[in-house]
C-alpha cells in the first residue's frame, strides 16, 4: 500500500531533486512532514523495489555508447538467450516483446568499439544475428513520468 | 565552471545516500567538500550532461504493466515534425528516431507509452494517431511480455584496461 507520503514523493520528486545540504529536510518542510519520515518513506519505496534510487537520468550517449537492440529466437530458446543476454553487465533492459524481433535489450558501454565488441560477444554466445538501432534524435526533453496513482 | 570529477558521476549513479547530509557523504567517499560536490552537480544539470536528479521509479511495480514500444515508418522530411509533436503527449514518455535496417526493419520512430493496461495503450494510441496524423503510416505496435532485467542505466567512465567483451 502506498501512504500519500509515498505518492508525493514519487511523482513530485523525479526531477529537480534539491541540490542543498538538507535535501531531506526540504522535501520535508515542503511537504509538512519530518526529516525522518521523508527518509523512512524513501526506505520503503526502495524496500518495496517501487524506486531503484535517487539519482541522475543521462540523456542516451552523453557519456559512452548506447544502443537498442533487438534478436529474432524462437519460442523454445528465449528463456535461455534471454539469460545470455542479461548476464551482461552492459545490458540495462531486456524485454520480451510481442514480435518476429521477440527480445529487445539496451546495450551501454564505455565508447563505441566497446559496444561493438559487446553485440559481436552476444551474437557469438546466442548464435543469432543482433539488430542494432542507435539513437539518431531525441524528441523529448523530459523524462519524468507521471504517475496516476488516484486508485491505487 | 567548476571542473567535474567523474567519479562523482560514477558515485551519483549508484544513488544518492539516504541520510541526512548526503552530498557531504558523497564528498567524503571522493575527498570533495559537501559544496564542490554540490556545485558540480549543479552544473553537470546546467551543462545537460545530467537531464534530470530525482527518484527513479519502476513503473512496473505500480501497476503500470502494460508498457508498448510503437514503431512507424515515417518520411524522413517528415519525423522530426511528428517526432516533436507525439512528445508532447503526457502518456508518452520516450520518442526517438532511430535508423531504418532495410526490408527487416522499415521503422524509424519509436515511442513508448505505459499503461495499466492494454487498452488504456491501446486508447492512448489511438488519441496519438489523430492528434499527430500518423494513421496513413506503416506502424507496428510491440508489447512487453517478460521482463528478464530492468536496471536504470548506469553508465560508466571508459577505463584503461581492456573490458569484457
Amino acid at each position: 500500500m502506498l501512504t500519500p507520503l509515498h505518492k508525493r514523493l514519487l511523482n513530485d520528486y523525479q526531477r529537480d531533486f534539491p541540490l542543498s545540504p538538507t535535501p531531506y529536510q526540504d522535501i520535508a518542510l515542503e511537504l509538512g512532514v519530518s526529516e525522518s519520515e521523508v527518509l523512512a518513506a524513501l526506505s520503503e519505496l526502495k524496500a518495496k523495489d517501487v524506486i531503484t534510487r535517487i539519482g541522475p537520468v543521462i540523456p542516451p550517449n552523453r557519456i559512452g555508447a548506447s544502443t537498442l537492440a533487438a534478436i529474432a529466437v524462437p519460442d523454445t530458446e528465449l528463456e535461455a538467450v534471454a539469460q545470455i543476454i542479461s548476464g551482461y553487465p552492459e545490458v540495462n533492459h531486456n524485454y520480451e516483446r510481442e514480435h518476429h524481433f521477440n527480445l529487445w535489450f539496451v546495450v551501454i558501454a564505455a565508447n563505441t568499439q566497446h559496444l561493438a565488441q559487446v553485440l559481436a560477444d552476444i551474437e557469438l554466445q546466442t548464435g543469432y544475428p543482433v539488430m542494432s538501432l542507435p539513437l539518431l534524435d531525441d524528441y523529448f526533453i523530459d523524462l519524468s513520468f507521471k504517475l496516476d496513482l488516484q486508485n491505487d | 565552471m567548476t571542473d567535474i570529477d567523474p567519479r562523482l558521476l560514477s558515485a551519483i549513479q549508484q544513488g544518492l545516500p539516504l541520510s541526512p547530509r548526503p552530498y557531504a557523504e558523497l564528498g567524503a567517499q571522493l575527498g570533495l567538500s559537501e559544496s564542490d560536490v554540490i556545485a558540480q552537480l549543479t552544473n553537470l544539470k546546467q551543462s545537460g550532461l545530467i537531464k534530470r536528479l530525482g527518484v527513479i521509479v519502476k513503473h512496473r511495480q505500480l501497476g503500470y504493466l502494460a508498457n508498448a514500444m510503437v514503431v512507424w515508418d515515417i518520411p524522413d522530411d517528415l519525423v522530426q515534425q511528428i517526432g516533436q509533436q507525439i512528445s508532447q503527449l503526457d502518456f508518452v514518455n520516450l520518442c526517438y528516431r532511430r535508423p531504418r535496417q532495410g526490408s527487416d526493419w522499415p521503422y524509424n520512430l519509436f515511442c513508448m507509452i505505459h499503461g495499466k493496461s492494454k487498452d488504456t495503450v491501446l486508447q492512448q494510441l489511438e488519441l496519438l494517431e489523430l492528434a499527430c496524423h500518423t494513421s496513413a503510416f506503416p506502424r507496428q505496435i510491440l508489447f512487453s511480455k517478460r521482463c528478464f532485467k530492468q536496471r536504470g542505466a548506469i553508465y560508466s567512465q571508459p577505463k584503461p584496461e581492456p573490458v569484457h567483451g
